[in-house]
């Protein structure tokens, strides 16, 4: 019998701290584990590291630790669908790194597959560039990046089953199956829970032996 | 369509490069406005960066439409049928790895060697290049849309970009309202004039140096 990973939004923010890097998917606000950031901000979590692709519109999803500034550094591809963190940045009081979004996605693959960077030809002639080393193979140059990973993941799946087999949903998929591979613990959020063996196991996206902890999502997000 | 000026000649000819059954990435914008201008029997594929493909528009007022469904703008879309889902690491291997056979984008500034800035304007706060950067270094064929000059008048196709990079040597072609311009090894070759200019004013508006060639074709 496969034990249950279900959690109360309290007992999953038991492993969100002060000071983590923490993985948060989503694009502009779709496949955004809202409830989970939600928890972040009653907690209090405090000066994270957030690992993103952006942060989605304000006041909403990631947007929420833009507002009460728990953000200390940001990774992200894109700030430019929420304002406020904008102005943040314009005001030097955010520090963000960009990187480019398929580099994003290949350095936390990269992160939660134990390998120690990827060759990439993005980036190559531009300020991304600079400070990295550029590695010839066959004749093309390629630049190294390095991994990424977090320690904890909050993820967004459309489905979930109580041992954490997870499913997302059309465009809101996203970075959800990647951040999911790569941090210390790995929490999802699910729209809809439910028994273990409901799922058609070759349409499972994330394994559950990867999830620590399985929380219900508030309805209409 | 002999009238056809401005940003939808630019849109009516950037169309023109797809062939039918083109997986294609649009930039948000303009880009998007060549589905407006589609040859006759030319059927394409809409890619979007954040994990689709065979996005097919705004709903109509009034329309249902999965709210997870949205396009690189963030905007929810509608999914044609036929059309596919997929995370993003999936989706930027395709464009790293050329699968997308034509990406279109705007431009701050393009230049004669290829090099396209359309990210980063410095003293300005950058909104992040997205998965620009991937797309230019990755499509087959990466055409720039453009006003061939600035709000101020300035020329946007230079000798050489000022502004940082999106990508170096990557750009194919260049469509302004005016012309279009091929890059290839020796330069930049004007191919085309929009009707009603003429070879020697797309000249003076241009900075970069234009391979003229004996005939010049046009447009439209």
């Amino acid at each position: 019998m496969a034990k249950s990973k279900v959690v109360s939004v309290d007992a999953a923010m038991e492993k969100v701290h002060d000071g983590q890097t923490v993985l948060i998917p989503g694009f502009v606000n779709v496949g955004v584990p809202e409830t989970l950031i939600k928890g972040m901000v009653a907690k209090d979590v405090k000066n994270v590291n957030v690992i993103s692709n952006n942060t989605s519109v304000k006041g909403r999803g990631i947007g929420l630790l833009v507002h009460d500034r728990r953000i200390k550094h940001i990774t992200c591809s894109h700030i430019g669908s929420n304002t406020e963190t904008v102005e943040q940045v314009v005001a030097g009081e955010l520090d963000v790194t960009f990187v480019p979004q398929g580099t994003l996605c290949e350095r936390v693959r990269a992160g939660g597959a134990g390998i120690g960077g990827i060759l990439t030809p993005t980036g190559l002639g531009t300020p991304i560039a600079e400070g990295k080393p550029v590695i010839n193979v066959d004749g093309k140059d390629f630049l190294l990046e390095k991994p990424l990973h977090g320690d904890v993941a909050l993820i967004h799946a459309w489905k979930a089953d109580k041992m954490g087999n997870a499913v997302y949903h059309r465009t809101a998929r996203n970075f959800n199956q990647i951040f999911a591979t790569a941090a210390d613990w790995v929490i999802v959020e699910a729209e809809t829970i439910v028994e273990v063996g409901e799922l058609d196991p070759d349409l499972i996206m994330t394994p559950g032996a990867l999830v620590d902890m399985v929380v219900q999502a508030e309805k209409g997000e | 369509m002999a009238n056809i000026t401005g940003r939808d000649l630019i849109a009516y000819r950037t169309a023109r490069f797809f062939e039918d059954g083109d997986l294609v990435n649009l930039g948000i914008g303009m880009p998007t406005k060549c589905l407006e201008f589609l040859p006759e029997g030319i059927d394409v594929w809409v890619d979007t960066e954040n994990g689709a493909i065979g996005l097919a528009g705004s709903p109509a007022d009034g329309e249902w439409t999965d709210p997870d469904v949205v396009d690189a703008a963030g905007a929810v879309s509608k999914l044609r049928t036929g059309g596919c889902c997929f995370d993003s690491f999936t989706s930027f291997g395709y464009i790293r790895g050329g699968h997308v056979a034509v990406s279109v984008l705007g431009a701050y500034e393009v230049d004669q060697e290829g090099n396209l800035a359309n990210w980063m304007v410095p003293g300005t706060t950058a909104a992040g290049m997205g998965g620009a950067m991937d797309l230019v270094a990755g499509a087959r064929k990466v055409i720039i849309m453009t006003e061939h000059c600035d709000k101020k008048g300035a020329p946007k196709i230079l000798k050489k970009c000022t502004l940082p990079l999106t990508a170096a040597n990557e750009v194919d072609y260049i469509v302004s309202e005016l012309c279009v311009l091929h890059r290839t090894d020796a330069g930049l070759v004007l191919e085309e004039i929009a009707p009603g200019t003429t070879v020697e004013e797309v000249v003076s508006k241009t900075d970069a140096d234009l391979i003229i060639p004996a005939t010049v074709g046009t447009m439209i």
